[in-house]
């Protein structure tokens, strides 16, 4: 303060360097990196559980297909002529990285990541003309154009590390018999999931004895409880529920996604499956089936709450999000598929850009011209 | 394998594509538009831009006032007189005469090196223009954001060093970029006018010349010299375009503009050019 | 209390001045006395160059109903009109008033201590007399909207002390230090315009202003209502709402919904204009900024080139990058540090290259931030991709219309698109 008023003193400005811009001048000071980078966050709980039930070999898988997404994105960039330091550096490819490796089988071949990335990368995001104009969530285009290609090498499950255990409830549901006391190559080993079980059991509609015990080796306590932890076979990243619940609490806490999404999708799952059940118990197993297995969790949480492909008002992700889990029930019920929840989200991300029209927000104080009656007490 | 299989297949598909011929012949014949020949002929012999030069909303509008002999061809700016003659044998009216019009970018802000600001938000004239009246020093001149070159349908209007300028042989005089401008830099003169004033600032000279080296001071040489070819409009001259003046190379070369405002169209893009090349090397 | 929408600015800057005192500015050699304020009719000089005047002397008339007088901020000698750059960009017609350092004039106006029970026309007219404006932001005359149009019945008077917009404490000073000037200025208003219990909206980061104004609530009977900080509570449909809970329909003025609001600062002066019976001539200014040697508010007389307000603050630490009248989120960035001071110059903002935003022309992630923030319920992301495709009928049927431009969309914008202006060019095109 001493010199503040010594005005021979003082530094004024030249206006050199003033820039011309229009309001606000101010930013909340986030940017593009640290929402994929709070994305990426919120994926580590699932990453780590993949290691865990699936071994050091998942580490690897996720390390290689997010090096083929983020090289996909940077050859793309290249020769389209877009600033390609900017591109990666924003983590989107590396979102779309793990996400894609999130729902690959462990052992899957190590040609199919770069296989993924392409579709993901070029077909899913680039061709409508990059971040924010593709349509359908570029991880899922990427695992469904992956399933009907190479349908042997995405469904090629290997046991979790509990299920080489003995006490593992119902395991003889899981393995072929040749292979239940197998340990000593336990790395060759395969094994169903529980869906994929349940897909090619047969469907008894009607209401007798024989119906209601079709689906009650599922029934059981303890297996519920390995599932909710992430114990059985399936894509590395959508067997932890516990995981990806983790995960949903924090892209919530970092403002990250709408919390309708999940919430209204795994509900309408839980609510059909539960009336299928109820009603003919021999279509179908009970909800906490359905909750528990598939990609339903990882779907609900990472997939269908992509920013880019979802709408954008939170009415619109209500109905977004009970599209997903209807879709979702009809295939995973009635469909040939095991699972649904891709399928579904992508036929949702279709159906986006009208429920964003039919749920657009009425203005602060919009009168409908019809009743302009002037004030709004 | 049985070949009455092939025959019934082959039998069926024939009948098939009969059956559907007829019923769509019918509906063709049923539900045809009348359209009248002579639109349809105007229309195919326009040039389809759709530019709206001529004030309708596109060709086939432009087409249908043509074969109601409510304008003649020669209304169309895009069309050349040999197009035109086509048109008007073709539909057996008069061609017509329309005074032909080009657009001029009046401003030389590249070669007068008028301060541009530091500008940062949406590349567009308008959009920049509402940003304390313009990112640049002068309040009248090119912007220089291409908000003109992106209306124009046919491509004639470059952006040379920061500020656009129109090619001749390209322009046909349709306005669209004249509309555009927030500036109003772009004026619509006659095309056969080769000469023209390259400033549109009617600030005073001494104003101008802080923060432009090319802009016209208001001297009134070429209003002496030329008498009614030009008038004044606050500190600015300007070819007398309404009274058909038309300024030719010599009374130019008489006048010897002390700013070097008074260009003919050639010279003003190899300026630009000339500017830009210097500024690279 | 609050209302719906809108954003929370986290660091909002106003801790660098919200402790420093009113100072009062040394008399300067000039003032460049601007006649174009935003909105309405610039008033018509009635001096010329080579009069003398005294302070609070009328130096321009108001021309028409949507105008406001001028008076001279000091005594001396009138050096013309002249041109200087003006707030908005372009230059402007300014009275240019060369001091004579003296400061001496009597108030124009005699003061009516009476206010209480005297006609509420006359209070009016010195409202008119004495050149108020909205001294927030948009500076419409606030003769304005104390004269509704028949039928419309005003039962609500809003004062607006929210002072949203970050960096900005001059109104809280105000309130702080003379919350007797607001609360009389309230009645007052009040009075003209026949409503009962008049309301100050204050925001709670302001308690000691809140304190400081409720000792005089039943002295001059108002009340003081404590509102949630939320940008732009300072905007009037969103005050209103905040306050009374009603919705200014769409398109519409505040009376369409019963309401009146003025600014703290208006108020202050009317509280001066009826008691002593002087005119508009300063106002307080917050002078601040990240590069700002000392932030701090100062009382300015009008015409004070911003150069002299950022003396007074003692220089700058480094070269800004950006100077902007008023606040940062609705103020208007300057070319000059020419400009004067003008009736609705809450602030003189100074901000460094790294703090202000630099917009890119990246694509929309529709995140869907801008949607939740935006307190007029728009969906400025649908907007702003619409009118880059130059669909500006689009944008109309998505109630461009409505856009207050307050901001808050692009400020939680993370890929920092210029979705604000954006939404101007469209209304500028919309508007031809």
């Amino acid at each position: 303060m001493d010199n503040s008023n010594n005005v021979n003193n003082i530094k004024l400005p030249t206006g050199k360097k003033l820039v011309l811009s229009s309001s606000p001048h101010l930013s909340a000071g986030v940017n593009l990196r640290q929402i994929m980078g709070g994305v990426l966050l919120a994926l580590l709980p699932a990453v780590f559980a993949a290691v865990w039930f699936f071994g050091w070999r998942a580490l690897g898988v996720i390390v290689w297909t997010v090096f083929c997404c983020v090289a996909a994105e940077a050859v793309w960039c290249k020769f389209a002529g877009r600033p390609v330091w900017k591109n990666v550096g924003d983590l989107s490819a590396a979102l779309t990285g793990v996400l894609l490796a999130l729902c690959l089988p462990v052992s899957v071949p190590l040609y199919v990541p770069p296989i993924g990335a392409v579709l993901a990368i070029w077909l899913g995001k680039q061709v409508y003309g990059g971040l924010g104009n593709n349509p359908f969530n570029p991880a899922l285009v990427a695992r469904v154009g992956l399933l009907i290609a190479l349908p042997a090498a995405m469904t090629l499950w290997t046991p979790s590390r509990g299920m080489l255990d003995a006490d593992y409830p119902e395991r003889s549901s899981f393995f072929r018999a040749a292979d239940l006391n197998e340990t000593e190559n336990a790395d060759a080993l395969t094994c169903a999931t529980p869906l994929s079980v349940a897909g090619t059991m047969p469907k008894i509609t009607g209401r007798s004895e024989e119906a209601e015990n079709n689906f009650s080796r599922f029934a059981n306590r303890d297996l519920w409880k390995r599932w909710f932890f992430g114990d059985r076979a399936g894509c590395m990243g959508e067997t932890s529920v516990l995981a990806l619940l983790i995960g949903y609490v924090i892209l919530v806490a970092l403002n990250l996604i709408n919390w309708r999404v999940p919430l209204f999708f795994v509900g309408t799952v839980a609510l059909i499956s539960s009336l299928i059940h109820y009603l003919w118990p021999g279509v179908t197993p009970e909800p906490v089936f359905h909750l528990l297995n598939g990609g339903l969790f990882l779907g609900a949480v990472f997939m269908a709450t992509d920013m880019v492909t979802s709408p954008i008002t939170g009415a619109g992700c209500v109905v977004f999000a009970i599209g997903c889990g209807v879709v979702t029930s009809v295939i995973r019920i009635w469909g040939n598929y095991p699972e649904g929840v891709s399928f579904a989200i992508l036929f949702m991300n279709a159906l986006v850009p009208l429920i964003d029209r039919w749920c657009g927000r009425r203005p602060f104080g919009y009168v409908p011209l019809r009743k302009n009656n002037g004030g709004d007490r | 394998m049985d070949n009455t299989i092939l025959l019934y297949a082959a039998l069926l598909m024939g009948i098939l594509g009969i059956v559907l011929g007829v019923i769509i012949a019918v509906f063709v014949k049923l539900f045809s538009v009348k359209s009248d020949p002579r639109v349809d002929l105007a229309l195919e012999l326009l040039p389809g831009a759709n530019c709206g030069g001529c004030g309708k909303a596109g060709c086939a509008d432009f087409a249908k006032v043509l074969a109601a002999g409510e304008v003649q061809p020669a209304n169309c700016p895009v069309s050349s007189s040999e197009q035109i003659a086509a048109i008007s044998l073709a539909l057996g009216i008069d061609a017509g005469e329309v005074e032909r019009m080009q657009a001029v970018v009046c401003c030389r802000s590249d070669i007068g090196e008028v301060r541009k600001m530091n500008y940062n938000g949406v590349q567009d004239c308008v959009a920049a223009n509402m940003v304390a009246g313009g990112p640049d020093e002068c309040r009248y001149g090119c912007l220089g954001l291409g908000t003109c070159a992106r209306k124009c349908p046919f491509g004639a209007i470059e952006i040379i060093g920061q500020v656009a300028v129109v090619h001749r042989e390209l322009c046909v005089g349709c306005g669209k970029c004249a509309a555009a401008c927030p500036r109003g830099v772009i004026k619509l003169v006659p095309a056969d006018s080769e000469y023209h004033i390259y400033c549109n600032s009617p600030e005073k000279g001494a104003n101008k010349r802080h923060f432009c080296k090319a802009g016209c001071i208001g001297c009134r040489k070429c209003e002496k010299l030329c008498g009614s070819k030009f008038k004044l409009s606050g500190f600015l001259s300007q070819v007398n375009y309404a009274d058909g003046a038309v300024v030719s190379g010599e009374e130019v070369r008489s006048i010897h503009c002390p700013v070097g405002c008074l260009l003919s169209v050639e010279e003003r893009l190899e300026a630009a050019y000339n500017k830009v090349k210097g500024n690279k090397k | 209390m609050t209302f719906s929408g809108g954003i929370h600015p986290v660091g909002d800057g106003k801790e660098l001045s919200c402790h420093q005192a009113v100072r009062t500015a040394p008399l300067l050699e000039k003032y460049f006395v601007l006649l174009a304020e935003n909105a309405g009719k610039p008033p018509v000089p009635v001096v010329k160059k080579g009069d003398k005047v005294k302070k609070y002397q009328l130096i321009a008339r108001a021309d028409g109903f949507v105008s406001a007088n001028l008076h001279a901020p000091t005594s001396g000698e009138v050096g013309g009109i002249v041109e200087v750059p003006g707030p908005m960009g372009v230059p402007a017609a300014a009275v240019e008033i060369i001091a004579d350092g003296e400061d001496a004039g009597e108030p124009p106006f005699e003061p009516l201590l009476n206010w209480e029970s005297i006609d509420p026309e006359i209070l009016k007219q010195r409202v008119i007399d004495a050149g108020l404006v909205g001294m927030g932001g948009a500076s419409f005359p606030s003769h304005v909207k104390l004269s509704p149009p028949p039928g419309k019945e005003i039962d609500t008077l809003i004062l607006n002390g929210a002072e949203c917009e970050p960096y900005l404490t001059a109104d809280h000073r105000l309130m702080f230090e003379k919350p007797e000037k607001v609360a009389r200025g309230a009645a007052i208003f009040g009075r003209i315009l026949g409503v009962r219990r008049p309301v100050i909206g204050v925001e709670i980061n302001k308690g000691d202003a809140i304190e400081a104004l409720e000792r005089f609530e039943d002295r001059f009977g108002i009340s003081v209502v404590p509102l949630l900080v939320r940008y732009p509570q300072g905007s009037e449909k969103q005050l209103i709402n905040a306050v009374t809970k009603r919705a200014v329909r769409s398109g519409g003025l505040p009376m369409d919904a019963g309401c009146v609001v003025q600014n703290v600062g208006t108020a202050a002066a009317l509280s001066d204009a009826v008691m002593k019976g002087i005119p508009l001539v300063e106002r307080i200014v917050t002078v601040t900024g990240d590069v700002v040697f000392s932030p701090g508010n100062w009382k300015l007389k009008l015409g004070t080139p911003a150069i002299e307000a950022v003396k007074l603050a003692g220089g700058v630490t480094e070269e800004p990058g950006k100077l902007i009248f008023g606040g940062p989120m609705m103020g208007f960035a300057q070319k000059s540090f020419e400009v004067p001071v003008a009736k609705n110059t809450s602030g003189i903002l100074l901000l460094p290259t790294g703090v202000s935003v630099n917009y890119e022309a990246s694509g929309c992630i529709r995140c869907g931030r801008c949607v939740q923030g935006c307190p007029m319920n728009l969906m400025p992301c649908l907007l702003s991709t619409a009118i880059e495709a130059d669909r500006f009928d689009l944008a109309y049927q998505n109630h461009v219309m409505d856009c207050m431009e307050c901001g808050s969309c692009a400020y939680v914008c993370p890929d920092h698109r210029p979705l604000v202006q954006n939404i101007r060019r469209a209304k500028a095109e919309l508007r031809k």
